[in-house]
């Protein structure tokens, strides 16, 4: 009789526990769904603003910080036209849109904000113990968001059109962007084995002077290693638009090097560079 | 052999154990240092991305819910045999040093308990073990690239925790008093090495899901094993759940006790089995007041580690989760407290506290209805329109952080409170500081709370991510509290009279607390199991490893609701039949009466 009262009270309990789950808001969140990108010319400006808006919004889940809660600015809230201004006038600011003018610096700004969320962090919201030096924000190109270029480039036409600055970034031309494409480089090919190999595989050589190659589409990379940390190194072929070299263009390099690189062959290229010489200067 | 021979070679078999131990201990160390990927060199391949092929179906059944079902199973058990040896241990420590016969025989009997569920834990671990190797191939495959030489040393680690374990036991009566004792102690101290490093081992696994470390951005294994050990979430992990074990193994084996105590016919049994009740139930406050401590700490490690993973949790489709976890703890301190006021009439002094339990019921139930107001209600449009909002103008400041926070620190303070009391029915302080001490305590009582109330003000004029930050203060004012009390009332009873305790002396009512804690534990584990398992959204390793089977989605509150409802129903029915066959274990048929005998009679 005792063990019956003890399971018929312990099961109401239960009961009651499972009554109140099923009482609650009952939402499944399923994955984000594969959206197919807009067909190259499909595509106008509003077009592409409209679609930045609802990256914003949905896959680029940048509302969950970007709020009125106070864990990031409030984008959607605030007078981006004056905010962006003064960001770039900070004089903390030393990133990608220095020295840029116009719409074009804002674009830089943003792009780079996204991509690079630590190269400046607005006061007042970077990591705990940081002192604003690194953001709590996810590199959006890189997982769980995973942006791909054109969709950065949306969300980064939509923020310029919230703030009633020009929208600048080009739209998009299906497979590679504006940018050009990488190599078609397969897995049969075979990791590369050597720097020099890595170097020719990925075509690095056609646009760098690298290896004598007086490539000189990209910006000389000699003496590089004391330009930039290896990080930065990293990050400039993983991430071209990141930073961009003075007097180049952004969405020169193509963008998809981090899907097309082997990690070894990633560092190989990295180490290499690190190590190359300064240019030697002519008497 | 003499006894000192024989002393002196127990003694050597203990060292050697301990040696032993100790370098399956270092042995991590050894192979994972040693098992580095050297950067640059070599082919570093990606995480695999399994594809809906990869996934078997068996039979039709939920792979997921199948491999839920026996992982929370595995985690009930295993949470429980880990955390008896523990307290059976300090339990027989007591003992020793106290030289009471009653600890040591109570420690025997959490044992004997533990001893029946243990196969338990390694059936339903070797169920586990086939259901996801055999559904989830591709992510064992790579979780065992990942931690190599570990897998080995979790098996090494399984069977020195069934060694340790069955010495432990069945040396109890051979190494019961004098030198022995101590010796017992030492395997005790092995075990519980032995099986807290099984677990953290178990929780890398778990962790490394949450927050990979030791693999570069693709996957790609780039580290040691050590360092995807120790992961950002491991240690947060470890002391949650080490924390949580002790709370639920004192509440399982309370329930054993209450079981028995309203079971048994004779008064002397009654007061054994009620004095055993007491000592879970205290046994599962200790544990359980610092926890909620711990789950702050893990989770503002989540939201170090990723700040997108903390909102999902707090902010996002998991917050209405918080709600009934509320309802699920305000119900455990709702259970314990109760039998703590009905403790107090086990002494006759246990009257002077009797008018004081009504305030703290009011703060209990009070801090219970503020945790679980929700800042968002659940409305028909009318009722929005009629309201003016979704956010009540009253009660919704009540739904944000800053109140829970009060509201939770004083229900543990007043937990302790009620703790206090019950000890101190049972003395009279013969210091003569007692009216200082006394004096000291309320103060510490009044500023504390004081305290409590203002840093969750503040919480309230600061942005949200100060908010938190609000909240570390107040936790120290509750530790503060709970340490310097304790301080003060051990020195101020050091020595004191003491009036008998009537064990025993409960009524039935009280011992249906004692179920209330088990099985609110129970159902609160397995809530929050499926809130850190969701956290990883549709990834299998968080941004490494993509959950592509067809079952990659959150389940509804109800959903969840349901299958833990069902999983805690079978714990249920898996404990009351280990209660049952440590029970037969001690039930002796009475010899039968010879022919020649009867005639005697």
């Amino acid at each position: 009789m005792t063990l019956l009262r003890v399971l018929v009270f312990s099961t109401s309990i239960l009961l009651v526990y499972t009554l109140f789950a099923n009482i609650l808001p009952q939402v499944q969140s399923n994955p984000p769904a594969e959206e197919e990108p807009p067909v190259a010319g499909d595509l106008d400006q509003a077009g592409q603003i409209a679609w930045g808006e609802k990256l914003f919004k949905g896959k680029g889940t940048c509302t969950l910080c970007h709020n009125d809660l106070g864990r990031a600015p409030n984008l959607l809230a605030m007078d981006l036209n004056t905010v962006f201004a003064d960001r770039l006038k900070d004089s903390r600011y030393d990133g990608a849109a220095k020295g840029l003018d116009g719409a074009k610096a804002i674009e830089a700004y943003i792009h780079e904000s996204m991509i690079s969320p630590s190269a400046y962090v607005v006061a007042g919201f970077g990591k705990k113990g940081s002192s604003d030096t690194v953001s709590p924000m996810p590199v959006i190109s890189g997982p769980p968001i995973s942006l791909s270029e054109a969709e950065s480039n949306a969300v980064v036409a939509f923020l310029q059109d919230k703030g009633g600055f020009e929208v600048t970034v080009p739209l998009p031309s299906g497979g590679g962007d504006s940018a050009a494409s990488s190599p078609d480089v397969t897995e049969e090919d075979g990791p590369a084995e050597t720097a020099e190999a890595a170097l020719e595989k990925f075509n690095c050589v056609a646009c760098h002077d690298l290896l004598g190659s007086g490539g000189d589409v990209g910006p000389q990379l000699a003496g590089i290693g004391k330009r930039m940390s290896v990080a930065e190194i990293q990050t400039s072929i993983l991430t071209p638009n990141a930073k961009i070299a003075e007097g180049f263009e952004p969405d020169t390099m193509p963008p998809d090097y981090k899907e097309q690189l082997r990690v070894s062959e990633l560092q190989l290229i990295v180490d290499y560079l690190s190590t190359l010489a300064e240019p030697e200067v002519a008497q | 052999m003499d006894l000192d021979a024989e002393m002196m070679a127990f003694k050597f078999k203990v060292l050697l154990v301990g040696l032993i131990a100790g370098l399956i201990f270092l042995l991590p160390d050894l192979v994972m240092a040693a098992d580095a990927v050297q950067a640059g060199g070599g082919d570093l391949l990606p995480a695999p991305k399994p594809t809906r092929a990869d996934y078997l179906t068996v039979g039709g059944i939920s792979s997921r819910t199948l491999v839920w079902g026996l992982a929370q199973m595995h985690l009930f058990l295993a949470a429980f045999v880990l955390a008896v040896p523990f307290f059976v241990l300090c339990i027989e420590f007591t003992g020793a040093v106290s030289k009471d016969q009653r600890y040591d025989a109570m420690a025997y009997e959490f044992m004997k308990i533990s001893m029946a569920a243990y196969s338990f834990t390694a059936l339903v671990g070797g169920g586990l073990a086939i259901a996801v190797f055999l559904l989830y191939p591709t992510l064992m495959g790579y979780l065992l690239k990942v931690f190599r030489g570990q897998t080995l040393i979790y098996a090494i680690l399984f069977l020195g925790e069934s060694v340790c374990l069955y010495i432990y036991f069945y040396s109890w009566q051979a190494l019961r008093y004098g030198n022995r004792k101590w010796a017992h102690m030492s395997i005790g101290l092995i075990l519980n090495t032995v099986g807290l490093t099984l677990m953290f081992v178990a929780n890398a696994w778990a962790s490394f899901m949450m927050s990979p470390a030791g693999v570069d951005p693709t996957g790609a294994i780039t580290g040691t094993v050590w360092e995807a050990t120790r992961n950002p979430l491991w240690n947060p992990l470890n002391l949650h759940r080490f924390l949580a074990n002790i709370a639920y193994g004192g509440a399982i084996v309370g329930a054993y006790a209450a079981y028995r105590f309203l079971s048994v016919k004779t008064d002397e049994l009654r007061a054994h089995y009620d004095w055993m009740g007491y000592t879970s139930n205290v046994i599962a406050i200790i544990g359980f007041l610092p926890l909620p401590f711990a789950g702050y700490w893990l989770m503002a490690e989540i939201y170090a580690y990723s700040q997108q993973m903390g909102i999902t949790a707090m902010g996002g489709i998991l917050a209405w989760l918080f709600i009934i976890q509320a309802v699920l703890i305000g119900t455990i301190l709702l259970g314990a407290n109760y039998y703590l006021w009905c403790g107090l009439g086990r002494s006759d002094r246990g009257q002077l506290y009797a008018p004081y339990v009504k305030y703290i019921a009011i703060v209990i139930i009070g801090g219970f209805l503020v945790w679980v107001t929700p800042h968002s209600l659940i409305l028909t449009p009318q009722e929005i329109q009629a309201l003016g909002g979704t956010h009540h103008k009253i009660l919704g400041p009540l739904g944000i952080m800053p109140a829970k926070n009060i509201a939770v620190n004083l229900m543990l303070v007043f937990t302790f409170m009620s703790f206090q009391m019950f000890f101190r029915s049972s003395r009279v302080a013969t210091v003569a500081w007692a009216d200082k001490g006394n004096a000291l305590v309320i103060a510490l009582y009044t500023v504390g709370c004081l305290n409590i109330i203002g840093a969750g003000i503040y919480g309230y004029l600061t942005p949200t991510v100060y908010k938190v930050g609000a909240s570390v203060p107040q936790v120290v004012t509750t530790l503060s509290i709970i340490i310097f009390c304790g301080v003060i009332d051990y020195f101020m009873f050091r020595g004191a009279t003491k009036t008998k305790i009537f064990w025993g002396r409960m009524s039935t009512r009280s011992q249906y607390a004692l179920f209330v804690l088990p099985v609110a534990f129970t159902w609160l584990m397995a809530l929050m199991g499926y809130i850190r398992s969701s956290l990883r959204t549709h990834w299998h390793v968080y941004t490494i490893m993509k959950d592509n089977s067809p079952e990659a989605f959150i389940p509804t509150i109800g959903q969840a609701g349901n299958v833990i409802t069902v999983i805690t129903l079978a714990f249920m029915a898996l404990i009351l039949f280990i209660f049952w066959l440590s029970q037969l274990g001690a039930t002796k048929q009475i010899e039968p009466l010879s022919d020649a005998k009867l005639e005697d009679a």
